[in-house]
Order: C-alpha cells, then structure tokens, then sequence
C-alpha cells in the first residue's frame, strides 16, 4: 500500500524535530556569538569553540540512539537533500530527459544523462519537491505510472547504449490516487520489477530519504542496493501499519520498531548491501558532506558491479533476487543467507 | 499492505443451511451454492473461495500433485503488534487448516497438464511473505523448466506486513521468475479473484501474458480508503472493480468462473502450449 503524502513540513518556519531542540539552542548561540564578533571586532573564538564541541558531543550523543520513529523523522525531515540538491552537489553535467512517450511526464520521477565521479550513467530518481510549488507539482514525491513507465523507457535507453543506471529512491509511496488506479499503477510497477530483474546493465540503487512500499521498490531491483544512514525502507508507513494492526495512526513509533525499517536492521536481515553514512546529525546539517559520501558510493558500487562480465552480473541479479526470505521446511529453519550464497536456499527450496 | 479493500461482514464464509446473500439478499440453499461454485444463483455474486475449493473447481479430479506444501514463515522480524505475529499464524493455521496463503502443485485443466497455483483471501487476507514469494518462484521456475503453463488464482490483500521488507522484496523475486519464464517462452496466464490489490496486483499478478478477471473483483494498489482520504471524496461506484480494470485496458477479459475451465483451456490451446 502506498503512503499518503507527507505535508507535515510546515511553512517558513525553521522546522525542528523534537530531539533536535537542545541542538538547536547550541546552533544558535553559536550563530549569535559570531555575528557579535564580526559586527564588535571582539575575539568570542573560545567560547564558540567550547560551545561546538559541546554540540559535536551533543549531537553524537542524540543521534548514536536514535529510535527508529526519530529516524523516520529525520528522513522526511523537511531540510534533507532532496534528488535535485543531489544532482546539483555531485553530478558535473545532467541532461534531463523526459516523458513516457504514452501518456505524460511525471515530475516526481526524474531521469536524465548525469556525470557523476567521471562516470556517465542514467540517473533515475523521486523528487519531492522544496516549496510548496515545487512540491504540489511533484505531488510530494508519490509517482503516477506514468513517472514509473518514463523510468523504464529510459533505463531501457541506458542499457541499449551499455550506460550503467544508479537510483536514488525517495518517496512516501506510489500516489494513491484515481487516476493513478484507472492508468494501471499496480502493472506499471509490476512491468518494472520484471523488466529491471534483466535489464541487461549494471543498476545500483540507493534509498537517500523515504524508502515507502512499492513506489519505492518500482525503481530499486538493482545489482548494488544502499540505504542512507537515516534513511528508512519499509513495505508500508510506519503510520498506515499502525492504522491497520493498531488500529490507531498514533502507535506509529511502535509500528516502526516492529518493522524493522532502520538501515542497520535491513543490513542485518541481508535485504541491503550496504549503508551510505551520513554527516554527524544528518544529511540536512551538512549537505555537501552528504552529497560527498553518494558520490563516492555511486563510484565505489559501479565499480563493484561493472567488474563483472554482464551475463555473469545477469545471473547474480536472479541470484540474488531468487534468495530473498527465509522459511521452514519440515521444521528444519533456514536461515537468512548472505547475498551473495543465495545456492543453499535455493536448493532447499527446491527439494 | 494486508488492509481489506473494503471492510465487509456478510456471508463469505457462511456457516448455516442457509445464506442470505451477501449482494442480493435471496436466501440460498448452502449445497445449492456449493454446487453452483459458490456464485450466487439468482445475481452471479461471486463469494470468495479458499484455495483447495478453487483447485478442486479448477483442476481434473484427483490430479493434483501439490508441491512445496511444507514451507512454513520463519518470522523473520519476530514481529509483534497487539499480539505477536508467530501467535497470528498458529491461530490462522488451526483456523483454516492450511500453512500459508497459497497452494501450488501440478494439475490439469481439461486434460491439458499446467502448473496450479491459488490464494486463500482469508489467510491473513491472503498476503503475501517469504513463504508465498518462494511458492510463486518455484511455481514459475517448474513451469519453465517443465515447458508447461502457469496458472495463477490470485486472492491477496498484498504484501504482509508482519514480514516487513523481507515481504516487500518477494514482489521482485516473484516478478524476477515470471521473467524467466517469459524469456523461456512460457504461457503465463492469471486469474484475478476478489480481492487482487497492492503489492501482489503490483507483482505477479499483473504480468500475465493473458489476464483474467472474475465479475465484480476487487483490482487495484492503494486500499480504497486511503485513495479517498487522498481526494476527500466518495469513490465513483465500481472503482477498482473488475469491470473497471476491463474498461481501463488492465485485464483482457472478465469471465464467470463456471467458465474458467473452457477459458484457460482454449487459451492454452491458442498459444499451442
């Protein structure tokens, strides 16, 4: 089930989750002090420096146990970097291309020619949207089929001309919508998790923010999958899951816990490959050392995946896909295997 | 995922001698029903059908191989709501006598030897986890190794929560073997029953190479509440119903389940399978 949109971020105030109001406090007098300094001349360096290792100490305290509800928090945090901060931070060229060649051209999933780490490759990726403008128009990052048939046509565009293709996920949820239901949402994304299981190039993905449901799996089947330090991936919203078993949207943080949606928890499960680390406190307190560490994992991941011959990459892909989830067989348990020796489960399964 | 379409209290698993009908309110005879295929006989409501009853409407009598019956959730995420998921299984299991929301085995429809597979709707509204993802997969996978087709009953509210991820991603491991089984040539044919919706409408059950619908089933991804939450509007009657996905271009045809065996059938036949 797709989530609805999420326009908790309010308007121009500054926005603050509730454990980063302590921070907020430091970050201002910091702020303060230095204007001081440059309008008086008076040297405050000191105090400054002791109140920034107070909110380093601060910060890493807050964010070395996050909850998985905080994190949710801070991946909708209405500051994060979004897909278009991204591709402004690390991509030395995008040529956008757009369009589905059938019905329209969904803002909310953009695709185009990008440079990244001196690597051409076809970027494919949600956009949320900033303003209120921006966002309406993308309609907050939840795709129609169409966003979904234009990341097809050009991934398929990629793969004719041997361009790796890289993903950055990052929606609530497909829109759940009318028209999305009456132009085929459910077999657009259906279309793309079969046809990407054998585009025949090397895919990497990463989720940099909301990781929600199917909308976000359409564009993540992918030789390489990623998760953002406090980016979070679930079957459905910690909020529509608490609606539903709890039957109340306010049990949401228990929902979260039970869903085991936090990168560490998806990595134990071997549901990813790796976490992308964020800047201490998160993406949105410094975006180009976030932007940073995605360029360099684009670069580190490609290079992992490009190394092989593609009918052998091909073979991993179904691998790999073929070995997800764990099960009994006649009350013997098999147990989650790492990725990469997906042969032992298979093979139990088959006999 | 697993949310009901549309919450309904009626009678689609009617206990008594007698049924008052769930859309037309005529009282049926509980044997009449049975025998009619559990469609209503004065207004052709198809009730839900668990997936032995299915198979046994569907298949040649006393063909049917099923394979893979002991597979059984592991609860990967050792996942609690108000009771634990581990204590909903057992309580599902004894209550309908199944160990999943699906059964898969080997069959034949009208002599014509297939690979069989069918939900049960009321397994946890029929959602699907490790367990059915890997069934689905060895479903394909035999079919392309077989040469046979794969017929595929669906009856699932989407991907189970209560497996978390772990269920989000039998989506593509599904959709990954039903490639394979497209690119080994194989006939993949679905049959849609009430209710196909989320993340297995948005899987396997889509990527039929023909698409079947049964009268008045319930098709689409978002639950009808959250869509109208969305708009802040009542639904258009109908919406998401088979008849919808027909005139939508989703589904190639609607068909009355007393003729599914001559539909799945003739198509075979067409595809030379």
């Amino acid at each position: 089930m797709s989530a609805q949109p999420n326009g908790s971020a309010g308007g121009g105030m500054p926005y603050l989750l509730e454990f980063e109001k302590p921070l907020s406090k430091m970050e201002l007098e910091i702020q303060r002090l230095e204007a001081t300094q440059a309008e008086t001349g008076r040297d405050y360096s000191e105090v400054i420096g002791g109140i920034r290792e107070q909110l380093t100490s601060a910060l890493k305290q807050t964010y070395a146990k996050l909850t998985p509800w905080e994190n949710v928090q801070v991946a909708r945090h209405p500051k994060r970097p979004l897909l278009r901060d991204y591709i402004r931070m690390m991509c030395t060229d995008f040529t956008e291309l757009h369009g589905d060649r059938l019905y329209g051209d969904d803002r909310a999933l953009v695709c185009g020619f990008a440079k990244i780490a001196g690597t051409r490759v076809m970027l494919v990726g949600h956009q949320k949207g900033r303003d209120t403008r921006e966002r309406l128009e993308c309609n907050f990052g939840c795709a129609h089929p169409e966003g979904y048939r234009k990341a097809l046509q050009k991934m398929q565009l990629a793969a004719k001309f041997g361009l790796p293709v890289v993903c950055l996920i990052d929606t609530p949820g497909a829109y759940p919508g009318v028209e999305a239901e009456e132009r085929g949402i459910a077999s657009a994304i259906a279309v793309n998790l079969l046809e990407l299981s054998r585009l025949k190039t090397p895919m990497v993905a990463c989720v940099i923010g909301e990781g929600g449901s199917g909308g976000a799996l359409g564009i993540a089947v992918a030789d390489h999958v990623a998760v953002m330090e406090h980016s979070y991936y679930s079957v459905i919203s910690p909020e529509g899951c608490a609606a539903i078993l709890w039957k109340s949207g306010e049990h949401a943080a228990k929902a979260a816990h039970a869903l085991r949606l936090s990168p560490r928890e998806l990595l134990r499960l071997n549901l990813i490959d790796s976490i992308v680390d964020e800047p201490l406190g998160g993406a949105h307190r410094d975006p180009d050392g976030a932007a940073r560490n995605l360029s360099a994992w684009v670069d580190r991941s490609l290079r992992e995946v490009r190394r092989m011959k593609i009918d052998a990459l091909m073979k991993r892909r179904y691998d790999r896909l073929r070995a997800l989830g764990s099960f009994v067989t006649e009350s013997k348990p098999e147990r989650p295997r790492s990725r990469r020796s997906s042969k032992a489960v298979t093979e139990a399964a088959a006999s | 995922m697993a949310e009901s379409p549309q919450p309904r209290r009626n009678f689609e698993a009617p206990q008594g001698m007698w049924i008052r009908c769930a859309k037309c309110t005529q009282m049926i005879y509980r044997r009449i029903l049975e025998e009619n295929l559990n469609v209503c006989p004065d207004c052709d409501h198809h009730y839900r059908v668990d997936a032995r009853t299915r198979i046994a409407q569907l298949n040649d009598p006393d063909t049917f191989e099923e394979f893979l019956a002991g597979l059984e959730s592991t609860d990967p995420l050792e996942f609690t709501d108000r009771i634990p998921y581990k204590q909903r299984l057992q309580k599902v299991k004894s209550d309908s006598g199944e160990t999943e929301a699906i059964i898969v085995g080997k069959g034949f429809i009208k002599g014509r030897p297939v690979i069989l597979g069918a939900m049960n709707p009321d397994f946890i509204m029929g959602s699907m986890g490790a367990v059915v993802g890997e069934k689905v997969t060895a479903a394909a996978e035999r079919a392309a190794d077989e040469n046979l087709p794969l017929v595929m009953v669906t009856a699932s509210g989407g991907a189970r929560m209560m497996e978390g991820m772990v269920s989000l991603v039998q989506m593509a491991k599904t959709s990954a073997a039903i490639a394979r089984l497209d690119d080994a040539g194989g006939l993949y044919i679905v049959v849609m029953s009430d209710p196909t919706t989320a993340g297995v409408a948005a899987s396997f059950a889509f990527l039929g190479d023909v698409i079947i619908a049964e009268p008045g089933a319930m098709i689409g991804f978002a639950g009808a509440r959250v869509i109208a939450n969305t708009i802040k509007a009542t639904l258009p009657e109908g919406f998401q119903r088979a008849e919808f996905m027909l005139e939508h271009g989703f589904v190639d045809r609607v068909v009355h389940r007393k003729d599914l065996r001559s539909e799945i059938a003739r198509i075979i036949d067409y595809c030379g399978k």
